[in-house]
């Protein structure tokens, strides 16, 4: 006797009706790869590129903010139709609630500076350091950009070095260039 | 500081969610099951992140499911029911085709415990009745009932 697909769903989604799904889970194909999107009631707050280990993104999320994870992808509709249209080249600003848990309040800076960067255009680690008040602080920029839960929506990809060089990205230079070349395509 | 990291709750419904199934089709029946399963599902996740232990998630599930089939059978024991009781013979043969899990251990136990365990749960019987199915008296057949669940309950562990 096994769990079918159908009562799976009704599990799902009277857990969301009765509020008991803290972080809802979905997956989506790309361009850059399958991409593992994870959302509270709050917003989306964790993408994962898929060169990282599902159990362990979930395992993490659970530690650090509630063990009540399902499969719930209908909450990151919304999320999926924006990113499938800015991928199309269709979508140059996202438009859906973020929740900032899982970033301390220094990467949170960062990130919402780093969130006010133009689509095609790119600023660099010193320029976003002298954005939040901290002109010498480019290398702890580096790191909260590292740490970004919430890549391409939240675009640490536009971040580069000073004088152009590409400088890193926790998703891998291939996906950085890729999507630097789509934004200014 | 928690003692122990409690796994995504998805982790917990993919690992376990078929036992508590099959257990509660073998304590309820197969109609009944699904709306129990929900229940118990339910009620897990409600509790999960106040869950001290994490060592024994199946146990934990099933003794879930286990008061979930009792509220059920005492809910089915005050409705009128809607259709002629099925022969008890009938009913151990249809419980016990093959299935996974928790009929393997049912089909394992002594005769007179499965049959009464069988007729106690999958068939919804009364004591009165089992003890007249299994030509018995009915403290007999509440001792097979108690000791088959007892057997049961060790191996589930």
């Amino acid at each position: 006797m096994t769990v079918d697909l159908a009562m799976t769903n009704r599990f799902i989604e009277r857990a969301e009706a009765k509020g008991l799904v803290d972080v809802a889970v979905a997956t989506m194909d790309s361009p850059v790869g399958t991409l593992l999107l994870m959302a509270t009631p709050r917003g989306l707050v964790r993408i994962a590129f898929d060169h990282e280990n599902r159990d362990e993104v979930l395992g993490d999320v659970a530690t650090r903010l509630s063990p009540r994870i399902l499969d719930a992808p209908r909450r990151l509709d919304a999320v999926r139709r924006q990113l499938d249209r800015y991928f199309a080249g269709t979508l140059r600003d996202f438009d859906v609630p973020l929740d900032w848990s899982l970033t301390g309040e220094f990467a949170r800076k960062v990130l919402r500076r780093t969130a006010r960067i133009p689509y095609g255009s790119v600023a660099s680690y010193a320029d976003v350091a002298v954005g939040v008040g901290t002109p010498r602080g480019y290398r702890a920029v580096g790191n909260a950009l590292g740490s970004n839960p919430i890549p391409v929506v939240v675009p640490c990809h536009r971040v580069v070095r000073t004088g152009g060089a590409i400088g890193g990205y926790g998703g891998g230079l291939p996906r950085k260039r890729w999507l630097l070349a789509l934004e200014t395509g | 500081m928690k003692a122990t990291a409690l796994p995504p709750f998805q982790f917990v419904f993919e690992q376990h969610a078929n036992a508590v199934l099959t257990f509660l089709r073998g304590s309820i029946g197969a109609s009944e099951a699904e709306d129990c399963f929900q229940e118990t599902m339910l009620s897990a996740l409600r509790a999960y992140p106040r869950l001290g232990d994490a060592s024994n998630l199946r146990g934990w599930l099933l003794t879930i499911a286990r008061r979930k089939a009792i509220d059920a059978h005492r809910a089915r024991a005050r409705r009128p029911s809607p259709v002629a009781d099925p022969d008890p013979g009938a009913v151990v043969d249809a419980h016990l085709e093959p299935d996974d899990g928790l009929w393997d251990q049912v089909r394992g136990l002594p005769s007179k415990q499965r049959k009464a365990v069988v007729l106690r749960f999958a068939g919804d019987k009364s004591y009165p009745e089992i003890a007249a199915a299994m030509s018995t008296t009915q403290d007999s057949a509440r001792q097979s009932v108690h000791e088959g669940l007892k057997k049961l309950r060790r191996e589930l562990r």
